[in-house]
């Protein structure tokens, strides 16, 4: 027994930085994404005619000369597939039927034997067009005065909790009424009003949007995409086409890059759609950088008027929040948007009274959906710069401020639910002791100005309240194991995570799980979609029920072979052993092929497969007029980042010295993934808040292309980045873990915003902030000459 | 279209290969020598997920002409393993986390290796100027720059 394997020292799974097992694939150029796969001489390609006018009718379309063009196999319009759909409002198309709502919008297709082919066809389609007015400002298009762009909003299908206004372009209203507002603004000592504007950004994953598809000769349609939403992807487009959603088989592959962009129904939809209509041959359709840009789901811009106030001693008391959101032609996910900025609204702080108004407005842009962590980076671009504001005029310095009303266990929300113990005092300590934010420290040249802000944060899961989670768990003759699971690997990590979580659960060396990717709808377990930071939580909790159940069906098929109680028996590293009778045995074979009883009275056991299910349950609705209900989420995860700058002075540009940032993730299951997620969430925010900006004018994006939609390069990250993270345990989160995806590029505009600020003594509304427009402030203010 | 029959050393071994005149070397590479690694994030030379070694030299490979690279020496990805091994960088790119999606790996693998080979002992600017070309939306090139610090090392 001495030398018995289950004595061996082993490594916890749970809290261990692991290397990820998808890794080895991706540095050797071997991991298959979607455009990566082969489908021989038949593969079509396809390519799609949009609309050049922001709003017009369209009056005619003629598809005969592009039909002629040889090599062209099918051209399709909208008229052929007129169902609407969308996640959560049912206000969209696949192609646009009888008007155009946005510059890019697919009004046909065409499916050919080359790209080139295929773009000669798209050309020789001719659409004949009548411009309408169009609107182009979500406070405007709020208006009775808009013209309106969706007058068949009262027809269109929505769950309970989205509020669509007939006879406006306003597509959803949310409100929060709590306590009494108007009455406490004569009780605050200080009070800051101020209106942020915040733009449209792309998510610009690396890979673009990609999907392969094809019908045979049965009706049976199966689709390969770059994908978060495999299953709701099935459902969607099953529903658009009105096939079965058993006959619709989506497989998805590795995903380069998704930050909510590849979530949800967008371009997938469109060569289904070509595929309908040439039974056999399997056509792609692959998203240039271009139409990436504008096309497909954008981050929708913000207007937001901020008022907020506090008594004497700097204790939030008041808050009203104004928000219209430019959700775009098609709000179906945007709608969800405006409903988590509007829940969300009070940011992670506790104000006795507080009234929003989340307004999401059709207006003639590019449709907003999810972005990384929706609602909160826009919401909090604002909230957390007014209330740095406050805290200067209230003339308490900005740490004390944020730690004196961060929100706490037992703290009634703006929507009335009941807070959950959280670890926001030590993220803001964190970050606090890393930059030294009590200290006002020299330039280091005095050109430069220097100066330091902080911000904090909070966002929940945004979702449906019922979105289900499952997996399966199959072991192999070497004991080996395999996890089957529906959630997508998209870079974050979760394939590893989930493969810890099993181990953990079974009572294996992490080496022997492995995953059963690519996810595909025919086989693999159901998961909602891969999104809102809910893998690690929803999808864990669902992996461990089904490692459970392997390992109960594994422990009574050794109790019985061995006539023993499964109380004394356990399975560690791979060995079940008995503390009664001290017996072991390895997994080998008897997870497949069960154990001989004694005494020779047959066999027990047989292939051992476990199943688990996960979907929370005590998620209510709220008031249409108030916004109140007992729990308006499942969680929330919270945290706070900092930036220690300089600002050359004659140049306006931004020189990070350092930057912290800390998260409460419940319990860090892998510590280098969640880092490495915080790092790259930082960045993709910092990214947001100093260059980017999708510029619209009169709807046309005018800078579609990486040369003039600029992301943060290497040279831009050239500081150091601090990372604590804080653990304080999720009651229903596996090991109490709690997501953090998104959250790292929720704070990180409000963080620059205050340190912009602090160095210069100007408050820049708008971002992004550009060496260009601080240059220009500073010359406004005096500051440079 | 009118072909161009061209023979080159992809990854030691030596091709010939019948391209179109508009062809460009991703293309090339990605559908006629089925070497999928090499990645396709613009098709405007602007993101760097497309970068191979030619003769050398990291360059995008969807602004290089397939019918141009008569006689060159190319690298992909998948050329930097050798005999079973992965390469140094490789290897520290595991080691440091410097991957996420994993799209703009094979890009940034190329031009580390290219900078690498000019410059063994490069300093943290001369590593991020190298890489500035090959854009990363995941990490915010923090590990991946470690895995070239730990590679030169």
């Amino acid at each position: 027994m001495a030398n018995a394997k289950s004595k061996e020292q082993v490594v916890n799974p749970i809290g261990a930085s692991f290397t990820r097992n998808d890794v080895y694939e991706k540095v050797t150029g071997s991991a298959v994404y979607a455009d990566d796969i082969q489908f021989g001489n038949k593969l079509l390609y396809a390519r799609a005619k949009r609309s050049p006018y922001p709003h017009a009718l369209i009056k005619k379309i003629d598809i005969s000369k592009a039909e002629a063009l040889p090599g062209v196999k099918v051209v399709v319009t909208g008229k052929d597939f007129p169902n609407r759909i969308g996640l959560y409002l049912q206000d969209k198309t696949i192609f646009a039927t009888d008007r155009v709502r946005f510059i890019g919008e697919p009004v046909a297709a065409v499916a050919a034997i080359s790209e080139e082919v295929a773009m000669k066809a798209v050309e020789l389609i001719e659409v004949e067009y009548e411009e309408l007015e169009a609107v182009f400002d979500a406070e405007f298009g709020a208006s009775d005065k808009a013209p309106l762009i969706h007058p068949d909003l009262d027809k269109y299908v929505c769950p309970n909790f989205i509020f669509p206004k007939a006879g406006t372009n306003i597509a959803n209203h949310f409100k929060i009424r709590k306590g009494d507002v108007s009455s406490a603004w004569d009780k605050c000592a200080y009070v800051v009003e101020r209106s942020f504007k915040i733009p449209h950004i792309q998510h610009v994953p690396i890979e673009t949007h990609i999907a392969i598809a094809q019908m045979d000769e049965k009706g049976k349609v199966t689709v390969w995409a770059s994908s978060q939403s495999p299953f709701a992807q099935r459902n969607l487009i099953a529903h658009a086409l009105h096939i079965s959603q058993s006959d619709l088989r989506v497989i998805a592959p590795l995903v380069g890059g998704g930050f909510g962009s590849k979530a949800g129904v967008t371009m997938e939809a469109i060569p289904v759609a070509l595929a309908t209509k040439c039974k056999g041959w399997p056509v792609k359709f692959l998203l240039t950088r271009e139409e990436e840009f504008y096309t497909n789901f954008v981050r929708q811009g913000l207007t937001i008027h901020v008022k907020v106030g506090c008594d004497k001693e700097g204790n939030l008391l008041a808050l009203k929040n104004m928000m219209y959101w430019d959700g775009g032609a098609s709000t179906e996910y945007g709608t969800n948007v405006t409903r988590a900025g509007g829940y969300s609204s009070s940011g992670p702080y506790d104000i006795p009274n507080v009234e929003t108004d989340s307004i999401c407005v059709y207006t003639n842009h590019p449709i907003g959906g999810a972005y990384r962590g929706f609602g909160m980076s826009e919401l909090h671009t604002g909230l957390d710069q007014a209330i740095d504001e406050l805290a200067e005029k209230a003339g308490v310095d900005k740490v004390t401020f944020l730690k004196k009303n961060g929100v706490a266990e037992g703290d009634v929300l703006v929507t009335g639910m009941i807070m959950h113990k959280n670890g926001i005092q030590e993220c803001i300590d964190n970050v606090a002791k890393s930059l030294k934010m009590n200290e006002k420290e020299k330039p280091s040249s005095p050109d430069r100005l220097r100066g330091k802000g902080i911000a904090a944060m909070w966002k929940a899961p945004a979702m449906p309240p019922n979105p289900g989670s499952s997996a399966w768990v199959e072991m192999s003759e070497d004991g080996n194991v395999t996890v089957g699971l529906g959630g997508q690997e998209i870079g974050q990590g979760t394939f590893t995570v989930m493969a810890q979580m099993a181990a953990a659960a079974l009572g294996v060396p992490y080496e022997k799980v492995r995953i059963a990717g690519p996810v595909d709808t025919q086989y693999s377990p159901y998961e909602w979609q891969t999104v809102a930071s809910r893998l690690t939580w929803s999808m864990g909790n669902a992996v461990v029920l089904a490692a459970k159940d392997a390992r109960r069906q594994i422990l009574e098929t050794v109790a019985e072979a061995w006539k023993e109680s499964t109380d004394d028996l356990d399975i560690i590293n791979g060995v079940v052993v008995s503390y009664k009778s001290e017996r072991e045995t390895s997994l080998e074979n008897i997870v497949i092929y069960g154990m001989p009883k004694e005494n020779n009275e047959g066999w027990t056991g047989g292939p051992i497969v476990g199943r688990g299910s996960f979907m929370p349950k005590y998620v209510t609705n709220l008031d249409a007029e108030t916004g109140q209900g007992p729990r308006a989420v499942v969680h929330y995860t919270v945290g706070c980042e900092g930036l220690d700058i300089e600002i050359d002075k004659n140049t306006g540009t931004i020189y990070v010295l350092k930057g912290a940032a800390s998260f409460d993730v419940g319990k860090a299951i892998n510590p280098a993934l969640v880092k490495a997620q915080v790092e790259g969430g930082f960045a993709q925010g910092l990214s947001s808040a100093m260059f980017e900006e999708i510029k619209l004018v009169k709807g046309v994006m005018t800078n579609p292309s990486f040369v003039d939609y600029r992301i943060a390069t290497a040279p831009d990250m050239d500081f150091p980045l601090d990372t604590p993270f804080v653990e304080v345990p999720q009651d229903d989160g596996p090991w109490g873990a709690r997501g953090v995806g998104e959250h790292p590029m929720v704070p990180t505009i409000a963080a620059l915003g205050n340190a912009i600020y602090d160095a210069t003594g100007i408050r820049l509304t708008n971002p992004p902030y550009s060496a260009e427009k601080i240059y220009l402030a500073m010359l406004d203010k005096g500051l440079v000459k | 279209m009118t072909l161009k029959t061209i023979t080159l050393t992809v990854n030691d071994l030596v091709e010939t290969v019948d391209v179109p005149q508009n062809m460009t070397l991703l293309q090339m590479i990605r559908e006629k020598l089925s070497l999928t690694g090499t990645k396709n994030g613009c098709a405007a030379g602007e993101c760097g997920a497309c970068t191979v070694l030619m003769n050398g030299e990291p360059v995008n490979s969807c602004m290089v002409l397939a019918a141009e690279c008569e006689g060159a020496n190319i690298v992909t990805v998948e050329g930097l393993a050798k005999a079973g091994k992965l390469s140094t960088l490789q290897d520290t790119i595991i080691e440091a986390g410097g991957v996420q999606c994993g799209f703009c790996t094979p890009g940034m693998l190329i031009s580390a290796t290219a900078l690498l080979k000019r410059n063994p002992n490069p300093t943290d600017s001369e590593i991020r100027s190298a890489i500035v070309g090959n854009l990363c939306r995941c990490t915010g090139y923090v590990r991946i720059v470690d895995a070239i610090k730990m590679a030169a090392k």
